[in-house]
């Protein structure tokens, strides 16, 4: 190979290296949420969930009522009878009444808002996190979380989970310490929903935060697929016009 | 009467008004239509025209996005979601924007390897080199400020690290950080002025440079993959053999591969507008906070190969100027390249082996270097970044040495060229 043939393929080396070493540092640590925002009858439940069990004490300030209404196709009244539960008005976004000094006072922390956090921390994360709830009685709120070890929210979910309890196995770790390391949960206590329906609740709130962190992604990923088509067509055009002017350099 | 402008040819309406009163019949023959251009221009030579289209899409979304972004602590980060949700094609400005900073440096430095490849930068184009050298330096300082506006957690704590290098400095350290700032942290006053640089002062800096790497270039005119000078060989109307206008010929042939730039970038902004954590970096979507340090701080992707050359050197003699002292001397060592390569010739088609490994080495370099700074200092990183720093630094220090003693073909008169 020529040196500035091989050059381009040092290059394309580089720049496929790149995003490789970010996948190993972020992918693989949590099992798939195995969510679809294109199902809209998840969203939908998801949207239900969220009003329901997170936003009583989670804001989700960049959200408008009414552009979940438009997006996942709930008409008004439905809206405002079954998923909106505060006096304020479908353009407004969804706030708490919870102030952030009893938040402090009550949790030892504000409860962050829930607009982004999808796209902060992924919806494997998100997912694991409302899986990974466990009895522990040296909790304030009894219950502790391996995916986030001394959360301050209480398992708001353990009434449709049940209670989970943890099973360590201790290994040595670095520099004689032990470490501990979570082998599985063992359900003590059944809650309302099955293991599997639980799965499917988590599955659809999960999905509802990934549609609320980027509300737009479904059009933009379809309105790329036209964009991307017109540049197709543009560049074989371009090519040839190219190649036509360019018979004549010699 | 009035025989003598009866010679004169006049151009009729309002294109002759103009030309008789501004020189853009003139500026368009030496910059466009009569620009002679050598003809064996391969792939590396697209680079440049892609950063001028990332320039200027840069500031016209940057124009939108103005529009409607709040540059207060209090209101910058509720402003991209705004702009990301309620303003009409608000996303879309707003992807192509972040994407776009991305892309300027994937350019940039694909743009200046070409110049390492070819010897762009050997006289009489010094000029050339040392005006994208100051665009590339400018380029940093726009997307470090930049990186701020945004307000996200990784804005405030990348700027909080970079920022605070300056206080490495002895004895003027301390008081240069908060002249910097314009306070004792980072604040609603730095965040404030960070945007009047990006939107005002560093972008009209960027366009003058531009304009002054293009008319340096024209003035000695473009080498080529073969690193012959195509005006020694001109024909009888002084026109390099080798040389065909820049339109139509340049035109079209950039058109086409815009286009298959554009299709790259759309690829992204539709479909990955993040990069996996790339492009837009996942803390940076929880709002700065003073209080809470992300696990990892690094840089976005472009900054890495320099953070790791900054983390790789040991704090020395109770201070860690060092690395901060490394970092600026590996982006500084690029403005010599014209003076330490001694080769006999300037194309990498006609030097010999040492430079190829030596060049191929520093590419795989920068990478290494790269990835060495996105990830934390731990296990195998910091001695990789060791390694390949000195490596670094080798490929500048001993060119002087390596580019003159190393073995070199015949350079032919004329520049290779295949018709289509």
């Amino acid at each position: 190979m020529r040196t500035d043939k091989l050059a381009p393929a040092l290059a394309a080396f580089a720049l496929l290296a790149l995003p490789l070493a970010s996948f190993a540092e972020e992918g693989g640590s949590f099992p798939p949420a195995g969510n679809d925002i294109r199902n809209r009858a998840s969203l939908q439940r998801g949207a239900r969930n969220f009003m329901n069990y997170c936003s009583g004490c989670h804001s989700a300030k960049y959200v408008r009522y009414n552009r979940i209404a438009k997006d996942l196709g709930i008409p008004d009244a439905e809206l405002k009878a079954n998923l909106m539960f505060t006096s304020e008005k479908t353009f407004e976004t969804i706030k708490i009444a919870m102030s952030p000094d009893d938040a402090k006072k009550w949790f030892g922390t504000v409860p962050p808002d829930l607009s982004l956090i999808a796209r902060a921390r992924g919806s494997d994360y998100l997912s694991a996190f409302l899986h990974s709830f466990y009895a522990d009685p040296s909790r304030p709120t009894g219950v502790n979380n391996t995916v986030l070890p001394g959360t301050a929210m209480p398992h708001i979910l353990a009434d449709l989970q049940g209670v989970q309890k943890a099973v360590f196995t201790t290994h040595p770790g670095e520099g004689g310490t032990v470490a501990t390391d979570l082998e599985k949960f063992e359900l003590v206590q059944p809650g309302a929903l099955s293991p599997e329906k639980y799965d499917e609740f988590v599955r659809d709130t999960v999905n509802f935060l990934q549609y609320i962190g980027e509300p737009i992604e479904v059009q933009r990923r379809d309105l790329g697929v036209w964009v991307v088509l017109f540049l197709l067509v543009f560049t074989a055009f371009a090519y040839l016009l190219y190649k036509e002017y360019w018979r004549d350099v010699h | 009467m009035g025989t003598e402008s009866d010679v004169k040819v006049q151009s009729a309406g309002l294109w002759g008004w103009i030309t008789e009163r501004f020189p853009i019949d003139e500026m368009l023959k030496e910059h466009v239509t009569e620009y002679w251009t050598p003809k064996n221009f391969n792939f590396w030579y697209i680079f440049g025209v892609i950063s001028g289209v990332v320039l200027v899409l840069q500031l016209a979304t940057g124009m939108f996005l103005t529009m409607s972004y709040k540059p207060s602590a209090a209101e910058a980060f509720g402003s991209v979601e705004y702009i990301m949700r309620d303003v009409d094609w608000g996303w879309l400005i707003r992807y192509l924007h972040s994407t776009g900073a991305s892309a300027f440096f994937i350019v940039v430095y694909l743009h200046m390897f070409r110049a390492l490849l070819y010897g762009s930068y050997r006289a009489p184009r010094e000029l050339v080199w040392i005006f994208g050298m100051v665009i590339y330096l400018a380029l940093m300082a726009e997307a470090f400020m930049g990186y701020l506006l945004p307000w996200g957690n990784m804005s405030y704590w990348g700027a909080q690290v970079i920022v605070s290098l300056f206080g490495t400095f002895p004895v003027i350290g301390d008081s240069l950080v908060e002249w910097i700032r314009g306070d004792y942290y980072i604040s609603d006053i730095t965040l404030n002025r960070f945007f009047a640089l990006h939107v005002a002062v560093i972008p009209i800096v960027l366009v003058f440079l531009a304009v002054a790497h293009i008319l340096a270039l024209h003035k000695v005119g473009s080498l080529n993959p073969d690193g012959v000078e195509i005006w020694d060989e001109t024909d009888e109307r002084g026109i390099p053999k080798d040389g065909i206008a820049f339109h139509p010929y340049f035109t079209v042939k950039d058109l086409f591969y815009i286009a298959c730039f554009m299709l790259l970038f759309c690829g992204i902004v539709f479909f990955a507008p993040t990069f996996n954590g790339l492009f837009l970096e996942a803390p940076n979507f929880e709002p700065a906070n003073a209080m809470n340090t992300p696990p990892h701080i690094s840089p976005v992707w472009y900054f890495t190969p320099f953070y790791a050359m900054l983390r790789a050197v040991p704090s020395f003699a109770g201070t860690q100027v060092w690395g901060v002292l490394v970092m600026f001397a590996a982006i500084a060592l690029l403005f010599f390249l014209p003076w330490i390569d001694r080769s006999p010739v300037k194309s990498i088609r006609y030097k010999g082996p040492i430079t190829k490994v030596a060049l191929g080495v520093f590419a795989v370099t920068f990478v290494v270097l790269g990835v060495c700074g996105m990830k934390p200092a731990v296990g195998i990183y910091p001695l990789l970044a060791r390694i390949f720093t000195v490596l670094y630094f080798a490929f500048f220090l001993l060119m002087p040495w390596y580019s003159r003693i190393d073995s070199v073909k015949p350079v032919p008169k004329r520049v290779t060229y295949h018709a289509h």
